[in-house]
């Protein structure tokens, strides 16, 4: 039956046809919905794991179990998974075992936007690049046959136009695989000498693997004139064919590692200009320039942000539509903290106190617009601890009282704890918050280990993280209520005066979370009002201000109560 | 069919994923090729989305460019503003008036600009205004904004009321299909 999908259900089906048994992964913009949907076929065991790494060397292992397995992950996510990647390639495999990464090119929704095909490149694995949903459901499939038959761990790359897109699907039916497991040393135990008899195989399954990329059918010239040719992938394959029809033939890449020699020479022999279409990083037409082969406009496309159709008609010399635009200067709609984020609370106490913030990955990096514009830094998962910790060390005293770390529950759970043990080992007098808002936010609310619920919601094991700051030589951790600024406000004080690490726990559960039972909302008395604005210190979106009095939004208010806090007339109100 | 393209836009969390599903199931039951695409995380939180709706004989590019969208479906009026240069020549745009202070107005660093309808209007652009907001209240709840502008694009559409019809009782759950259904009248008569 034809479907609609998305390009990330379509995965996940695809999974499901291929008869995986095992999925774990991080959640992480664009790939999420992968495992999301994975876990609704009742036929696969699906879990979040606390980061990539572990998410990775689960599937191996499942995979060394001979059940075909699968962890799914955005770009920056396959940095921290890069360790088990380069080694698995020399183990290779015993059932199946598939890699998602999910680049995002144009940077929807990340920290930077680095090209993951150099990984496929670096760790010698293979690499398909589905360019929609229909693909997605068939690489996923084709990728379990090239892991078995090659003994190789397969990456999937996606990018946010694919995994985001919804395009017709057909389905199929799920095929059943399972494989002993039997031990051998000389191929699972990557000592030195063992791993030195393994890389030779490595590169004779490269050369194998290019004698595939030429033949395979996903990799296919549609040919329809030697004026022009085109070599591209993905996404730019949509783009291109938008552009060009049949007025240019086009050499389409399913597989974009190991890229083919005899395909492409025989292709480009037949055209009188060959151009290469490809996003970020020159890795195809580095490939084809090493071929001896003439690439027309190697300088004509951007080497930063996503393609678009008009993009390429443009820099092909076609016409295109600017269309049309007003006069009046629109202002800007970042994203903002949703009303009664309970990170709010905090950063306001945060930024009152005047405070060098050093942060981390999720929803609270908006910490860092106005009118808080409190957070300093962002750099990766994890990172605040690790970057408070040196800042400490090198400024002592003078930044240790006004320095903290921020990072929420489940970025600690993934790479904060061991900055944590670092900050207790070698004893910075650090203080950090851990902004635990029980889920994983900004990807959409994923549970996590200290969330005390699975990934279909049921009870599941859960860390405590007062006991875990604790066991970890933390002498002073206590819990604080985001909602309530004096509170939040005494223990910033006293933890940033102590003469140890300290950890301050923010607990107040995601306002978006289905769970969560809000306040009415309220309401401005504009009689004692007195327009001085001190609510509109905390960016709250429902709040504004109309003919110089504060206005609620009804729509949006849940009642957090932060802003009455900030109200020296005590005009907020709940009026019943 | 040359590929048609519809960009539905607004303020993340206001339901335009809903809007681009029912669309999107619409079209492939009329027999046309679909594709969507949408915008996930950070977006979310409040900030300007944007989706794209395609459907044709054949589509290839998920994405809709400036100049190209025959259809702006807007649940905020400066979000009509923002994306009006993806409007076609000719094209046509539904939108709720509602006005949502995006935060650089919110803290006084902008200013949000005045009477946008008749601004856009006075270019010559056809353009259906309307307050979505309260026919959705009327409808029983201030979240069906997204389809009181589903029923009022149906006009715009050749294809029928049960085809409509049936997509919404697709995608909606059922204890809230009579509300949406009232909904979409309501968008779809106003005048």
């Amino acid at each position: 039956m034809k479907q609609l999908m998305l390009g990330n259900k379509a995965l996940a089906r695809g999974l499901w046809e291929a008869g995986v048994k095992f999925v774990s992964s991080y959640p992480g913009t664009p790939s999420t919905e992968i495992t999301e949907e994975a876990v609704k076929f009742d036929d696969i065991y699906c879990e979040w794991a606390p980061n990539e790494k572990v998410a990775m060397e689960s599937a191996f292992g499942a995979s060394l179990a001979g059940r075909r397995a699968f962890c799914g992950q955005k770009h920056v996510g396959l940095n921290v998974a890069a360790d088990p990647l380069f080694t698995m390639s020399y183990t290779g495999v015993n059932a199946g075992l598939v890699v998602v990464v999910a680049d995002d090119a144009g940077m929807h929704s990340s920290q930077n936007e680095q090209d993951s095909r150099h990984y496929a490149i670096a760790a010698k694995v293979p690499m398909l690049e589905p360019s929609d949903s229909a693909e997605a459901l068939n690489f996923a499939k084709l990728a379990y046959e090239i892991s078995e038959t090659y003994d190789t761990p397969v990456i999937i790359k996606m990018c946010t136009r694919v995994a985001h897109s919804q395009s017709v699907v057909e389905t199929g039916e799920r095929v059943e695989v399972a494989k002993a497991y039997e031990k051998n040393i000389a191929k699972y135990v990557m000592m030195p000498g063992n791993a030195k008899k393994r890389h030779p195989i490595v590169e004779e399954r490269t050369r194998k693997l290019i004698e595939f990329a030429e033949t395979t059918p996903i990799n296919r010239v549609e040919f329809f004139t030697d004026e022009i040719g085109i070599i591209t992938s993905s996404t730019c394959y949509q783009y291109v064919k938008e552009v060009f029809g049949e007025s240019a033939s086009v050499l389409k890449l399913g597989m974009i590692n190991p890229l083919p020699v005899e395909l492409i020479k025989n292709f480009a022999a037949r055209v009188k200009k060959l151009y290469v279409v490809e996003e970020l990083d020159p890795i195809i037409e580095t490939h084809v320039k090493t071929l001896g082969l003439a690439v027309e406009g190697a300088e004509l496309l951007p080497r930063i942000d996503e393609f678009s159709q008009n993009l390429i008609a443009e820099k092909f010399g076609k016409k295109i539509s600017a269309g049309v635009q007003l006069e009046d200067a629109i202002p800007a709609r970042p994203p903002v903290m949703c009303a009664g984020c309970p990170h709010r609370g905090l950063f306001y106490s945060l930024k009152k106190r005047k405070c060098i913030v050093l942060g981390d990955i999720g929803c609270y990096t908006l910490g860092a617009v106005p009118p808080l514009s409190t957070i300093e830094l962002t750099l990766c998962m994890g990172a605040s601890i690790g970057a408070t910790h040196g800042f400490n060390k090198m400024l002592g005293a003078a930044s240790e009282s006004k320095t903290v770390a921020v990072i929420g529950d489940s970025t600690f759970m993934h790479s904060g704890m061991t900055g944590l043990a670092n900050v207790a080992y070698n004893q910075s007098n650090s203080t950090v918050i851990i902004l635990d808002n029980s889920i994983t936010g900004m990807t959409g609310h994923q549970q996590n280990p200290s969330t005390g619920l699975n990934i279909k919601g049921d009870p599941a094991g859960k860390i405590d993280l007062e006991s875990l700051c604790r066991a970890m030589g933390i002498n002073r951790v206590r819990v604080v209520d985001p909602y309530n600024l004096a509170e939040c406000d005494a223990a910033l004080k006293e933890e940033l005066a102590a003469p140890e690490p300290s950890v301050i726990i923010s607990r107040r559960p995601c306002a978006l979370l289905k769970t969560v039972k809000h306040k009415p909302p309220l309401y401005v008395d504009k009689d004692k009002c007195i327009g001085c604005k001190s609510c509109m210190k905390i960016g709250c979106p429902a709040i504004s201000m109309k003919d110089g009095k504060a206005v609620v939004d009804q729509t949006q208010c849940v009642g957090c109560g932060v802003c009455s806090q900030l109200c020296p007339k005590k005009a907020f109100s709940c009026k019943l | 069919m040359e590929t048609k393209n519809i960009i539905i836009v607004g303020v993340g969390g206001q339901g335009s994923l809903l809007a681009s599903k029912i669309l999107g199931h619409l079209l492939l039951n009329e027999g046309f090729d679909v594709k969507v695409s949408e915008v996930h995380g950070m977006s979310q939180r409040g900030g300007s989305v944007i989706t794209y709706v395609r459907f044709g004989d054949k589509v290839y590019s998920p994405v809709v460019d400036k100049g190209q969208a025959d259809f702006i479906v807007s649940f905020e009026i400066l979000e009509t503003a923002r994306w009006l240069s993806y409007l076609k020549d000719g094209g046509q745009i539904v939108t709720n008036t509602q006005q949502i202070d995006p935060m650089p107005v919110i803290t006084g660093a902008a200013e949000y600009p005045s009477n946008l309808v008749e601004k856009i209007r006075a270019r010559g652009i056809k353009i259906d205004a309307m307050d979505c907001l309260t026919l959705a209240r009327q409808a029983g709840s201030q979240k069906a904004v997204n389809i009181v502008l589903l029923g009022r694009l149906s006009h715009y559409f050749d294809i029928s009321e049960t085809s409509w019809q049936n997509s919404l009782k697709a995608n909606v759950p059922a204890k809230f299909l009579e509300l949406n259904q009232k909904a979409f009248e309501l968008g779809k008569n106003f005048s």
